[in-house]
C-alpha cells in the first residue's frame, strides 16, 4: 500500500529550524510542513505591518528556507507554511529575491483569501451574524476598533498548489492541520471536496489527527512534557527530534522522528499533544473534516514509534471559524525587588505607596494587576504561600505591578510613579525596570463566518522562475 | 467517631503522584489534558476528577466575579480526562496581565489538585507498569 512520510517544521514564529534537519538527513521525508501562527501571532504580525507594509509575515521563514532549501531540493522534499501571515505576497517576494541572491531556484506558490477583515468591517451587514463565538456578544462593541480578521482555511488550497507544481507553498491563516492534510490528500489521493463517505470522512479525520500531532513540533515528540519525574527520562532535549509521520493510503499512520535524536515518542507523549488545545475531542472542527477522538487507538510499539489508528470523522459545517484581533487598552508593567531582611513586609510597604499614588494623582485605571515573580505568578492563588514569619525570611522578594487602562497617557506614565523609591522608600531595592514599556492590548474576537462567501476569494497563485 | 473511622480509610493524594497533564489556551478558556499512567490509574481520574470538583479547586485563581464553568469529557481509550476552564485568562491571550498570560503552566496548578482514594487504590496504580515506551531508563 502507498505511504508518505512527512515531517514537522517549526510549531510557532521564533521556533528553532535545526531539529529538520535531522529529519531531511535521515528520514526520507517527502514533505515538510510549517506553523508559524499561534492565535496571536497575528497581532505581533500587524504591528509590523503598521510600521512598513511590505511586512506583517512572519520573518523566520527566510532564514529557515535559506537553511533548508539546499537540503530540501537536493531530495526533492516540498514545503508547506502558514508564514504568510496577514502578507503571503510579502513572505513569497522575500523567499524569492532571497533565493535569487543564493542562485536557488523553486515554484512558489501563494495561497490568499484569509483575510475577511473588509467583511467585518462592512455596516451594512448586521454585526449579529458576527457574534463572539463563546460569549454570543455582538460584534458592534468592538468593530471601530477592529485590526485584522482572517479566517481559517482548510486544505484544498493547498492540495490545489501542490498539484500544481509548488515546491513551496505559503499561505496565511490556514487550520494549523491543514498543512498537514494538503500534502496528505495531495499525495495519497484522498477525496477532499465534498467528502460524505464513512470511508472518506475517516481517512481525512486520520490525517487530521496527524496534522495536529506535528503541528506543535516538538510538543509533539516528549518537548513540555507536564509531568513529575518523569520528564527527566526524555533523553537530550537540546538536539530533539521534531515528530514525523508515515501514512498509508488507507489512513493509518506511524509517529516516529529521526534516528539518533533527542525527546521521546511513546503513548504519553503523543496522547498529551494529541488532547492539547482541540476543547470537545468529540467534534474537533476543521474546515475540512470534525473530528471524534473516541475511538483513537495510541499502540506503543516502542523505541519511538506509535501507530495511529481509529479517527473518525464527520463533514465539515458550511461555516469557517474566524479570529479577529481589536485594541483593547493598555498595559504598563513594573518590576522591581527587595531583599532580606522583612523582604515581604517591604515589597507590601512599596505596593501600598504606588496604589496611593495612583489614587491621589487620579490616574484613570480599569486595573492594577500584583503578582510575585517567584511566588505566585504561575499559579496565582493556588500556589501556597509560606506564612507571615517565613515570608519576611526569602530571600528575596519580587513584584510586578501591571497597570490595565483605556488612556495611553495614563500607561505611559506609570513607571515614572516608582524611581524615588530608591532613594525615599523602604531600603536594599534592586533591578527595577518597565519606566517605558507600554504596549497595546489586543482583544480576540473569535466568530463564524459563511464557508461560501470566503471561499470565493481563495486564490492561488504560483510564482514561476525563482533564479533571475 | 464513625466520621474519623471512615478519613483513616482513605487518603489525600495529590493528582501529580498518578497523573501527567498538558495545558493551553484558546481566547479566554483554558484547555487540559489529565493522563493516567495506567488503567488503574484511569478508573480512579474518571470517579474522582469531576467537572464540579475542578472548578472548585480553581476558584480562589478564578476569582469570584467568574463563572469558570468547567467541561470535562472522559477518554478511555486514551486513559484519558479533557478538561475546559472557562472565562480563565482575563478574557484572552493578548489582554492578559499574567505572566502566564497563555496559561501553560495551568496544568501545574491542576496537578496539585487532591483527590481521596482508598490505601489499597493508591498502592495498585503506583504498583502498575506504566503503558507507555520509556526505554531501558522508564521513570
Amino acid at each position: 500500500m502507498k505511504s508518505i512520510r512527512i515531517g514537522a517544521g517549526l510549531g510557532f514564529y521564533g521556533d528553532n529550524w535545526e531539529p529538520v534537519l535531522a529529519t531531511l538527513e535521515r528520514s526520507n521525508v517527502q514533505f515538510i510542513a510549517s506553523d508559524h501562527l499561534a492565535e496571536l501571532t497575528l497581532a505581533i504580525l500587524q504591528k509590523d505591518r503598521q510600521r512598513d507594509p511590505a511586512l506583517g509575515y512572519a520573518r523566520d521563514v527566510v532564514p529557515m528556507l535559506l537553511r533548508l532549501w539546499p537540503l530540501m531540493a537536493e531530495r526533492g522534499v516540498r514545503f508547506v507554511c502558514n508564514a504568510g501571515g496577514l502578507n503571503p505576497h510579502g513572505a513569497a517576494q522575500a523567499v524569492l529575491a532571497a533565493f535569487a541572491a543564493k542562485g536557488f531556484t523553486a515554484r512558489v506558490a501563494v495561497v490568499t483569501g484569509d483575510d475577511v477583515l473588509p467583511q467585518l468591517l462592512d455596516a451594512s451587514k448586521p454585526a449579529s451574524d458576527l457574534a463572539h463565538l463563546f460569549t454570543g456578544d455582538p460584534l458592534a462593541g468592538v468593530r471601530e476598533r477592529l485590526v485584522f480578521a482572517n479566517a481559517y482555511l482548510g486544505a484544498q488550497p493547498i492540495v490545489h498548489a501542490l498539484d500544481a507544481g509548488a515546491d513551496i507553498v505559503i499561505t496565511g491563516r490556514v487550520a494549523d492541520a491543514a498543512l498537514f492534510l494538503g500534502p496528505l490528500v495531495h499525495s495519497l489521493g484522498w477525496k477532499l471536496t465534498g467528502a460524505t463517505e464513512p470511508q472518506d470522512l475517516d481517512r481525512l479525520a486520520q490525517g487530521l489527527t496527524v496534522g495536529h500531532l506535528l503541528e506543535c513540533s516538538g510538543q509533539g515528540s516528549g518537548g513540555n512534557f507536564g509531568s513529575q519525574g518523569a520528564w527527566q527520562a526524555i533523553p537530550d532535549l537540546t538536539h530533539i527530534g521534531y515528530p514525523i509521520a508515515e501514512v498509508w493510503e488507507d489512513g493509518t499512520a506511524l509517529i516516529t522522528k529521526a534516528l539518533g535524536t533527542g525527546g521521546r515518542i511513546n503513548f504519553d507523549t503523543v496522547r498529551q499533544q494529541l488532547l492539547y488545545e482541540v476543547h470537545n475531542p468529540h467534534a474537533y472542527h476543521s474546515p475540512d473534516v470534525v473530528l471524534d477522538m473516541g475511538h483513537i487507538t495510541l499502540h506503543d510499539e516502542g523505541h519511538d514509534r506509535v501507530r495511529l489508528t481509529g479517527a473518525r470523522g464527520q463533514a465539515p459545517s458550511d461555516q469557517l471559524k474566524v479570529v479577529a484581533g481589536y485594541r483593547d487598552g493598555y498595559k504598563a508593567e513594573v518590576t522591581w525587588g527587595f531583599s532580606w531582611p522583612d523582604a515581604w513586609d517591604k515589597a507590601q510597604a512599596a505596593q501600598s505607596a504606588i496604589l496611593t499614588q495612583l489614587l491621589e494623582k487620579r490616574i484613570p485605571h480599569d486595573e492594577l494587576y500584583i503578582e510575585h515573580p517567584g511566588l505566585n505568578s504561575a499559579h496565582g492563588a493556588l500556589a501556597p504561600l509560606p506564612d507571615a514569619e517565613a515570608l519576611n525570611q526569602l530571600n528575596e522578594v519580587w513584584t510586578r505591578m501591571v497597570l490595565r487602562t483605556p488612556v495611553k497617557a495614563a500607561a505611559d506614565g506609570f513607571g515614572r510613579l516608582f524611581p524615588w523609591l530608591a532613594l525615599s522608600g523602604p531600603a536594599y531595592t534592586c533591578g527595577f525596570h518597565g519606566l517605558h514599556n507600554t504596549s497595546e492590548l489586543l482583544g480576540i474576537w473569535p466568530t463564524l463566518v459563511p464557508r461560501a462567501a470566503v471561499e470565493a476569494g481563495v486564490c492561488v497563485e504560483l510564482l514561476e522562475g525563482a533564479a533571475p | 467517631m464513625s466520621t474519623v473511622l471512615e478519613m483513616k480509610d482513605t487518603v489525600r493524594v495529590p493528582l501529580v503522584r498518578i497523573a501527567h497533564a498538558r495545558s493551553g489556551d484558546k481566547a479566554d478558556w483554558v484547555d487540559f489534558g489529565l493522563f493516567a499512567w495506567n488503567a488503574a490509574g484511569y478508573a480512579l481520574l474518571a470517579r474522582e476528577v469531576t467537572a464540579e470538583r475542578v472548578r472548585a479547586h480553581f476558584m480562589p485563581w478564578l476569582g469570584s466575579d467568574m463563572t469558570g464553568e468547567v467541561d470535562a469529557w472522559l477518554l478511555p481509550n486514551l486513559l484519558a480526562i479533557k478538561l475546559v476552564l472557562r472565562d480563565a485568562l482575563q478574557g484572552g491571550g493578548a489582554r492578559n496581565l499574567r505572566l502566564d498570560n497563555l496559561g501553560k503552566s495551568m496544568a501545574g496548578a491542576l496537578l496539585r489538585m487532591e483527590i481521596e482514594v482508598a490505601p489499597a487504590e493508591l498502592d495498585e496504580v503506583l504498583a502498575t507498569p506504566r503503558v507507555g515506551w520509556w526505554g531501558e531508563v522508564a521513570p
